[in-house]
């Protein structure tokens, strides 16, 4: 309890931290971003790990997020995924899969000249939805697509 | 070590867009080795930076949940031909590897 506390604060914190940092020019998201959010990693379910990585779980449903994944994936160990979002003022894209372990598999930091565009293979445990989270403004933005995984990608 | 990273970067109507395929086993840590039953030790790509003329574009922050051998593409504004894309990544492990390639 008191750890998730504490995690939850240091998100918050640290996100509210490089926010203004970014916004005055002080600092390049280069050497803000350089320390990897454990916490966000290690995160158990959805809600925690948006709290842990963002300081907030609430997100507004967007419809300018496309998720391009595949309707039923035959090896979770590899599904692609492709996000695509126009949101102005984009800051980070961060791609969850609610069913793992730990259902954050990566965020990308956006520098200014970035398109919000990003797509990678990401592993998938078994049938879930794949949300991505946009930042944008110091909103949050989701969209959630369906993938069914025939094998699971975690475990052997 | 074989632990390569290949990069196409092709700048198309002033966006540039960025494949790059790196090599990594991307162990989760909960995996078991079937022969010997222990479990195989976390092992993946925490961070991949995008460099471009050496201003930063992109940073990826990863979890053990990549699959091996990660790819990733990315866009960006600007970038003409000739131009310097690097691609660096920093494992749980501390291990790192860099590449740089030509927009073309």
């Amino acid at each position: 309890m008191i750890q998730s506390r504490r995690t939850f604060l240091k998100g918050s914190l640290a996100s509210g931290a490089v926010a203004v940092a970014v916004g005055a020019g002080l600092l390049t998201p280069q050497t803000v971003l350089a320390a990897w959010p454990k916490g966000a990693f290690e995160a158990k379910g959805v809600d925690k790990t948006m709290s842990a990585l963002f300081g907030s779980s609430s997100t507004a449903d967007s419809k300018d997020i496309k998720i391009k994944a595949p309707d039923i994936a035959e090896n979770g160990a590899v599904v692609p995924v492709s996000v695509t979002t126009g949101i102005a003022g984009i800051e980070s894209i961060s791609i969850l899969a609610a069913s793992n372990p730990s259902p954050l598999t990566s965020s990308f930091n956006l520098g200014a000249n970035a398109e919000g565009y990003v797509s990678t293979r990401i592993k998938v445990r078994k049938t879930s939805k794949v949300t991505a989270v946009v930042k944008a403004g110091g909103k949050l933005y989701a969209a959630s697509k369906d993938v069914k995984v025939t094998i699971g990608g975690c475990g052997g | 070590m074989a632990k390569g990273i290949k990069i196409r970067a092709q700048a198309k109507k002033g966006v540039t867009t960025v494949k790059a395929l790196m090599s990594h086993p991307m162990h989760t840590g909960l995996r078991k080795n079937k022969k010997t039953g222990k479990k195989i030790p976390a092992h993946f790509i925490q961070e991949v930076k995008c460099e471009h003329n050496g201003n930063v574009t992109m940073t990826a922050l990863w979890g053990p949940a990549i699959s091996k051998n990660p790819y990733l593409s990315f866009k960006f504004k600007g970038g003409a031909k000739g131009d310097s894309v690097k691609v660096s990544w920093v494992d749980n492990k501390g291990e790192t590897s860099t590449k740089e390639a030509k927009i073309r």
